[in-house]
């Protein structure tokens, strides 16, 4: 019969009305600014530079390689090397960033930065809410806003950060043993020479 | 008094008409029928809402009907071939995902396998089987929202389209807390994939593929009985086999006319031998041969998702032999293809050495597809029109680069 297509159809769209009041599974907007759904671990929005510690400019975890700013495919990292050095975290002396900006009006949230940095140095962020009136002066971050403590990074990506901060310790503690090491033979090369004046002695 | 049958624009200026105003004069002289003065030339688009983007069809009608349809396109051009070429391998990934921004986890399987296919790099088992389930989650997710798209352009504002939209976005959860983003995703690489899948995530991609079968069995109650759209989409648009073939018509709409190639089955590119899984054929090749096109596919699509599903092995998810900072390679050529929601979807490399490719050329299904449009308008209406082109499935995004 004639019609019969629209009645189901009809019947379709009552049965996803209805459904909607019983079933909150069915309910899927969210109203936004009141309600707000959870972030996913996963999630990235734009760029952040990672400090250990407290104190943002000592640890900052960015040895200014530039990796970042030649791989970045829309080129919109700007960073300037340090004159002078500082040590990183295992006390290996670094070039460090005089200034460090990403426009994140350019910045198209690609996540190469990220996979690129060989220091774990830049970490994705999830804000979201950025909008505003000034588009030159706001939308370029600069180092100060970039740098966020590692505990944030944590809050953020919980199991990247403690793969990365594993990884991290790990070298530490090698790095601290080699350290300790040396010292050990440098402090057993100081104990040993003693005799060795001895020795040409004998030869002659 | 003859109508021309050409377009000539009537003041140059001193200079010669433009190319493309030229090309394309397809329709046969005397063709334009109708009492004289009756031939009306309509610019529709480029901010037509029917046309899916920034599209242009300069249409000449006689009445209702279109005697002549001419597809302009190039409004949304972003150089993207020249970017790439300026850019590293690594660095072009993203803008894949931007080409066809409803499918990019096609987009840039289609990139990553050519790249692969010019350094030899060896994909392992985890990451196909990966690669597989997300291209088939962005099939559905294709297939869905143009079916929607498709009914907006026949007039069923809204219903359609929101019920569609509202399985896409389950989908985008997936893909969201996969890659960190919902249609960026970014998420292949040569040799394999970026990051290994969060826990639960394949608990929670069976639990979408597994409730998706009902879902399309409503949209179907909704939408495939129903007289009008049965009205308004049988026998209009008729694509002839041997059109299709001649004007390298791909994907769904070849084989709503009735052709047997699928990609996946021809090529056999990753592992989609191992699947059991059938490829849908139409026989006339009209609007409603690709709408249900679309929806045989989402069903077969499905198979292919229970069957990878269960199947993923654990191991790695990329060729350690992968570099991705500093990737070079040595001279030479490839052209991967891949069966994307739209078509066959192919990427063109040539290296010279350097660090970017020397050459770089997208092989876009929805641009090709399109080229035919004027051989099914021909002799339609243009309401006809409208949904002849949302049948064709295409984005500007991929159709411009």
């Amino acid at each position: 019969m004639l019609g019969t297509g629209i009645i189901k159809g009809m019947v379709e769209t009552a049965r996803n009305f209805v459904g909607s009041y019983h079933d909150p599974e069915r309910l899927t907007t969210v109203q936004y600014p009141e309600e707000r759904l959870a972030p996913k671990e996963n999630g990235r929005s734009f760029p952040f530079l990672v400090f250990d510690g407290n104190d943002q400019q000592a640890g900052l975890r960015c040895v200014a390689c530039q990796i970042c700013e030649k791989e970045c495919p829309p080129q919109c990292i700007y960073i300037n090397k340090s004159k002078d050095k500082k040590p990183d975290y295992v006390g290996k002396l670094q070039f460090y960033p005089a200034t460090f900006d990403i426009d994140i009006s350019v910045c198209m949230s690609c996540q190469i930065c990220v996979e690129v940095c060989p220091f774990e140095a830049i970490k994705m962020d999830q804000v979201f809410e950025l909008s505003t009136s000034d588009r030159f002066g706001k939308l370029l971050l600069h180092k100060p806003q970039l740098a966020k403590p590692n505990e944030y990074f944590h809050q953020l990506h919980p199991t990247d950060a403690n793969e990365v901060d594993a990884r991290l310790g790990e070298e530490k503690r090698k790095a601290e043993a080699k350290a300790a090491a040396a010292a050990a033979a440098a402090a057993a090369k100081l104990a040993a020479p003693k005799p060795a004046p001895d020795e040409p002695t004998k030869a002659t | 008094m003859a109508i021309e049958t050409t377009f000539q624009p009537k003041a140059t200026l001193g200079r010669t008409a433009p190319g493309n105003y030229t090309l394309l004069p397809k329709t046969p002289a005397g063709a334009i029928g109708g009492i004289d003065g009756t031939v009306l030339e309509v610019a529709m688009g480029p901010h037509h809402p029917s046309t899916h983007g920034v599209f242009r069809m300069d249409v000449s009608l006689d009445g209702e009907t279109v005697v002549k349809l001419k597809p302009v396109f190039g409004y949304l051009h972003r150089n993207h071939e020249k970017i790439a070429e300026n850019t590293t391998y690594l660095g072009s990934v993203p803008y894949t995902d931007r080409l066809d921004y409803l499918c990019s986890m096609t987009n840039n399987w289609a990139y990553a396998l050519s790249v692969e296919r010019l350094a030899g790099l060896q994909v392992p088992e985890r990451a196909e089987y990966i690669r597989v389930i997300t291209a088939e989650l962005t099939r559905l997710v294709n297939h869905c929202s143009l079916i929607g798209f498709l009914m907006q352009d026949m007039g069923a504002m809204g219903t359609p389209l929101m019920y569609a939209f509202r399985e896409r976005e389950k989908i985008l959860d997936l893909f969201e807390s996969l890659s960190g983003s919902r249609m960026m995703c970014n998420y292949m690489r040569f040799g394999g994939c970026r990051c290994e899948l969060p826990s639960g995530w394949i608990e929670q991609a069976k639990k979408v593929v597994t409730s998706f079968p009902e879902f399309l069995d409503h949209f179907e109650a909704l939408l495939s009985e129903n007289e009008i759209l049965l009205a308004r989409t049988q026998g209009v648009g008729v694509l002839s086999k041997e059109l299709a073939i001649n004007a390298s018509i791909t994907g769904p709409m070849l084989r709503a006319s009735g052709v047997n190639y699928d990609i996946r089955k021809v090529d056999k590119y990753g592992i989609y031998d191992r699947f059991s899984f059938r490829v849908p054929l139409g026989e006339h090749g009209d609007v409603f041969d690709r709408y249900m096109m679309r929806v045989l596919e989402m069903r077969e699509s499905l198979k292919l998702l229970e069957q990878a599903l269960a199947q993923i092995p654990s191991g790695p998810i990329i060729d350690p032999k992968a570099k991705l900072r500093g990737f070079r390679q040595k001279p030479g050529e490839a052209y991967a293809r891949i069966e994307g929601p739209k078509g066959e979807l192919g990427f063109y490399l040539i290296s010279d050495g350097s660090p970017n490719p020397y050459r770089y050329r997208v092989r876009p299904p929805s641009l090709i597809n399109l080229t035919i449009l004027e051989d099914m308008c021909l002799g339609q209406t243009i309401a006809d029109a409208v949904i002849i082109l949302g049948s064709v499935d295409i984005v500007l995004g991929e159709v411009d680069r």
